[in-house]
């Protein structure tokens, strides 16, 4: 059995939304060189619509193959609908990823989550600070 | 194109090796314990092997046993020696930050059980000196057991010089030579080595077996109880069709070995000069003093396992020193030894090519490498903060 699946590889092999938005409504970024993994998501919002989305991710695979499918989930959706985003829905859209390489679907909700998150600060919208996590304190990094 | 370039894993069984095993499938399949006649001719086809590996080391064949592989060599070899210092109050061990988990592993279970350890650092030239060793021996040292060449970077130990300060110190010197077997000029006797695990697959042989050398005089505790094989030391029947594989590949390789690392040095110092042109790259490992085969390079601002992954389709097999290939959050610690940062540890590249490889193969490599780093590098936030100047190169 190959290590990952066909969804994994093409979504690697020809990752969609590959690039930077120069003026993103909202960036996030997790992750860290140290632990192999960086995730960036530049996100253009309209009218409460994730208009564009864009990624650049440092990572292996399942990281870029990640981020890939979790843009093409969110692009064009409300952000009431992206903010329900799972890592699971992301893994189950990859029709699975390897039990080690689940923090790669977990670093890509956290990454739509943190652009959200800077979309809010930056237009001054009151949110539940609850609905997003705190990812300087993941188990991946324990740091 | 398939381009098999991870040769430090294992290697392809020679064609000369798989037909030596054959016939003890076939013809002499007795148990070399049995005492008649089917059993003898195996016996006699084992004793064969024995010396035939044992000329390649320049030892006699008395000094041989065989084992599953290099891992129970290395742990034989260190345990024996540990538990022979204890009884005389010794339990320092002195070796090096870079060995291979076989031997890392096996001092840091003698550590849990109060021996000493000093691991000699391997910044300085991603080598280590005889003078390091001689300062760190005490005179509760018991074992020193250096790595002959690494087998992620590379780097060829001065292992003669390093014989020599244990043998006038007086302290057992065990060396796993897994990566230098069959690849390297050995003499045992010569290079005043005590003790020398070797495995069979990384020389074009079966994998599943290996032989560990130690000096007459020199005693073994078991790591395999049992019946009396292997004069009492390792029991267990003899995979005979795996030990005349592993004898008839090493004979070959040390037959060859001039001839084979003139063409597999070539191919090497190509390909190191090829991929050193890629920008914010290091080449890993002793420059010099240096495996045939080894390349291996840390590239800036990607990830390994992705770039193994790139590779594959382009039908490259390659290895890396990426946590993501690990299995575990760290890269290797091979290469965090020799000072390089996690950042860049997980991007690393590790070639080792073999005298089957061919130059249109190393050419492929050479047009590939580049093309895979720059794609991944495109998409990854560290180049870009590199590129822009948000971020200080490391390489």
């Amino acid at each position: 059995m190959a290590l990952y699946s066909e969804v994994v590889m093409d979504h690697f092999m020809h990752p969609r939304n590959v690039g930077v938005i120069e003026d993103a409504s909202g960036v996030g970024t997790v992750g860290n060189a140290k632990c192999g993994d960086i995730m960036k998501i530049y996100l253009k919002i309209e009218n409460d619509v994730i208009v564009d989305v864009k990624f650049e991710t440092f990572g292996c695979g399942s990281a870029i193959a990640s981020s890939s499918m979790a843009t093409e989930m969110i692009k064009g959706k409300p952000i009431s609908e992206a903010m329900l985003l799972t890592n699971q829905a992301v893994a189950e859209a990859l029709d699975g990823l390897p039990a080690h390489k689940l923090h790669c679907s977990v670093l890509a909700e956290e990454a739509i989550k943190s652009a959200l998150k800077d979309y809010y600060d930056k237009n001054g919208i009151a949110y539940d600070k609850s609905l997003f996590p705190d990812c300087e304190h993941c188990a991946h990094c324990g740091e | 194109m398939q381009v098999y370039a991870d040769n430090a894993a294992t290697t392809k069984i020679s064609e000369h090796a798989l037909k030596a095993m054959m016939p003890c499938f076939e013809t002499v399949y007795g148990n070399p314990s049995s005492l008649h006649t089917v059993g003898q001719e195996a016996k006699e086809v084992l004793e064969d092997a024995r010396a035939r590996v044992a000329k390649c080391l320049g030892c006699e064949a008395r000094e041989i046993i065989f084992t599953s592989g290099g891992s129970e060599a290395d742990n034989q070899a260190i345990l024996s020696a540990a538990y022979y210092g204890a009884r005389k109050g010794k339990k320092h061990i002195i070796s090096t930050a870079f060995e291979h988990h076989a031997v890392l592993h096996t001092l840091n279970k003698l550590e849990k059980e109060g021996f000493e350890v000093t691991l000699l650092d391997v910044k300085d030239g991603h080598n280590v000196t005889a003078q390091q060793v001689q300062k760190a021996i005490r005179e509760d040292t018991c074992l020193v057991t250096c790595m002959y060449a690494n087998n992620e970077i590379g780097s060829i130990l001065p292992i003669a010089e390093i014989g020599a300060v244990c043998k006038a110190a007086g302290v057992p010197f065990h060396t796993d030579a897994v990566q230098a077997a069959g690849h390297l000029h050995i003499d045992v006797k010569a290079q005043n080595i005590d003790m020398l695990s070797l495995s069979g697959h990384k020389f074009h042989g079966p994998r599943g077996v290996g032989a560990l050398y130690v000096r007459r005089g020199i005693p073994l505790v078991n790591v395999i109880e049992g019946g009396a094989q292997e004069r009492g030391k390792r029991a267990g029947t003899e995979n005979l069709p795996a030990i005349v594989g592993m004898a008839a590949a090493l004979e070959d390789a040390c037959a060859n070995l001039e001839e084979n690392n003139r063409k597999v040095t070539a191919m090497r110092d190509k390909l190191i000069a090829g991929l050193s042109k890629i920008p914010h790259s290091a080449l890993n490992g002793d420059i010099v003093n240096r495996l045939p085969g080894n390349v291996s390079f840390c590239f800036e601002g990607i990830e390994g396992e992705a770039l193994l992954l790139l590779l594959d389709m382009k039908g490259i097999c390659a290895s890396s020193g990426s946590a993501c290939t690990s299995g575990s959050l760290d890269p290797s610690h091979v290469l965090l030894a020799i000072g390089r940062v996690h950042d860049v540890a997980h991007g690393s590249l590790r070639l080792s090519v073999c005298h089957y490889n061919t130059d249109e193969e190393i050419d492929h490599i050479l047009t590939s490498v580049p093309e895979v780093v720059q794609t991944l590098r495109n998409m990854s936030p560290v180049w870009r903060d590199l590129q822009n100047g948000d971020r200080e190169y490391i390489l």
